[in-house]
């Protein structure tokens, strides 16, 4: 197994990944971080609105280094432009429009995620100091939760498990899971292996998988081009 | 009628020791850093203070807890670029910590502006956050009661104001003030910009005046980032 570490896809090829699946016309938040980088492959003719927590809706990319504005921020405080048709609101409407099932897609990153959809992804438990920002109003209320994460953790552990160890962000909310090596939905509290590198045999996927892959019909090769 | 005080020490001369504070902002965007320096001014000591982050560097919030003021902090992500000043006041358990998911945080707090005592919601349902706190289903599904989180003093930024108390805001810059106006027994707005009243379009109002107690103008005001980047240290 140790061929994983030269087949696995990097962060912007799973972005990419997930990208295609973003619909023309849809409301999508991605998370703080690598989930960002999604909004970078969005799909050529699509227009997907994106949204943070702290009150914008159809934001872009970040300005030129001094062009910034600090009054036009994203979640993870970093400076954003703005689309034509974009809107400001205040933090209730903002979770409104996430507790209220508005938002059609949201993006996270994951520590573990369970087999029945649990999440873990906001604290590593006892000595850390807690913070859990918006993780949990949109894992519950999101019509679609995925994660973009490592297939394993950087100790060769696998991320996709029976059940959680860490603490819960949310319970039974996970759809579906990009990682890198495969595209893995959640149905019915199993992992169902929908696309996989070609490169990679099941068997040697079900090793590094810490719950049963079920499969359902054809999985496809999973194929991201070379970004490069 | 007219809101407006003389000076940022008029505006903050009324928080004293043990006082619940919501303080607007996300970060340093929409953060009324000149209300926040006038109170570390005054040094109130014991407060209770209500923000989604828990400051950055050592200007705003952070100098409030490097300062002494801050003996509690309710908030959704005590983290930050440089989170230097919280982290060490709670590693020495000088700082208690409230961490409450930030659409929850918001709900409370609009909740409590709007006279509502509770809420359910699916947020933090199975997990840590919702320990102790009733559960209930509704239609099939599981949600978690949360309490409305009212504070004595709210300190806001506002873009353009008038003396009726009315407000705009600047861009991301309104996240948690609207709402925050709403839930204090005293809410204290600085305006970078402070117009006649009528200027500013009945339609483009966002926080009617019945929500605000006074107003401290303060043109040009300094930008948390800005300031954080030049390593400022208040005071």
């Amino acid at each position: 197994m140790s061929t994983i570490g030269t087949i696995k896809l990097s962060n912007a090829r799973i972005a990419w990944r997930a990208a295609q699946d973003i619909e023309d016309g849809a409301y999508v938040n991605l998370g703080i971080g690598f989930p960002e980088m999604v909004a970078q492959y969005t799909v050529e003719g699509r227009t997907p609105v994106f949204h943070t927590e702290n009150g914008v809706l159809g934001f872009g990319p970040a300005p030129a280094k001094g062009d910034e504005d600090w009054d036009l921020i994203n979640a993870g405080k970093k400076a954003i432009t703005l689309k034509p048709g974009a809107a400001f609101f205040h933090h209730a409407d903002s979770f409104a429009m996430v507790r209220g099932g508005h938002l059609d897609v949201a993006i996270l990153g994951a520590f573990q995620i369970a087999e029945n959809g649990d999440l873990a992804n906001w604290s590593v438990g006892k000595g850390a100091i807690p913070a859990v920002g918006g993780a949990m109003d949109l894992v519950q209320s999101a019509k679609r939760v995925a994660v973009v994460t490592d297939h394993v953790t950087k100790k060769g552990q696998p991320k996709l498990v029976q059940r959680c160890s860490m603490p819960l962000t949310g319970v039974a909310c996970v759809t579906r899971i990009y990682t890198s090596l495969a595209v893995v939905d959640v149905e019915d509290g199993r992992f169902l292996l929908r696309e996989k590198l070609p490169e990679i045999s099941f068997d040697d996927l079900q090793a590094l998988t810490g719950a049963e892959l079920t499969t359902q019909g054809d999985v496809m090769d999973l194929v991201v081009p070379d970004l490069n | 009628m007219d809101k407006t005080v003389p000076t940022l020490a008029d505006a903050v001369a009324d928080i004293d020791d043990g006082a619940t504070v919501m303080i607007g902002g996300f970060g340093g965007s929409g953060a009324p850093i000149e209300l926040i320096h006038a109170l570390i001014d005054k040094k109130p000591t014991g407060l209770t203070v209500i923000n989604n982050n828990a400051g950055n560097g050592h200007v705003g919030i952070a100098a409030m807890i490097e300062n002494g003021l801050v003996a509690k902090m309710i908030c959704s992500f005590p983290r930050s670029s440089n989170p230097v000043a919280f982290t060490e006041a709670y590693n020495a358990g000088k700082v208690a910590l409230e961490v409450v998911p930030q659409g929850t945080l918001a709900e409370r707090i609009r909740a409590a502006g709007a006279g509502i005592p509770a809420f359910y919601t699916a947020t933090s349902y199975g997990t840590d956050l919702a320990e102790g706190k009733p559960v209930e289903e509704f239609d099939g599904k599981y949600y978690v009661r949360e309490r409305w989180l009212k504070a004595d003093f709210a300190l806001i930024k506002g873009q353009q104001g008038d003396m009726f108390g009315n407000l705009t805001y600047r861009m991301a810059g309104r996240n948690f003030n609207p709402i925050m106006a709403m839930a204090a027994t005293r809410t204290i707005a600085q305006v970078s910009e402070f117009v006649e009243p009528g200027a500013i379009d009945p339609e483009h109002v966002i926080t009617p005046g019945i929500f605000v107690d006074a107003m401290i103008k303060v043109p040009n005001p300094a930008q948390e980032e800005t300031l954080i980047r030049d390593g400022v240290v208040y005071p």
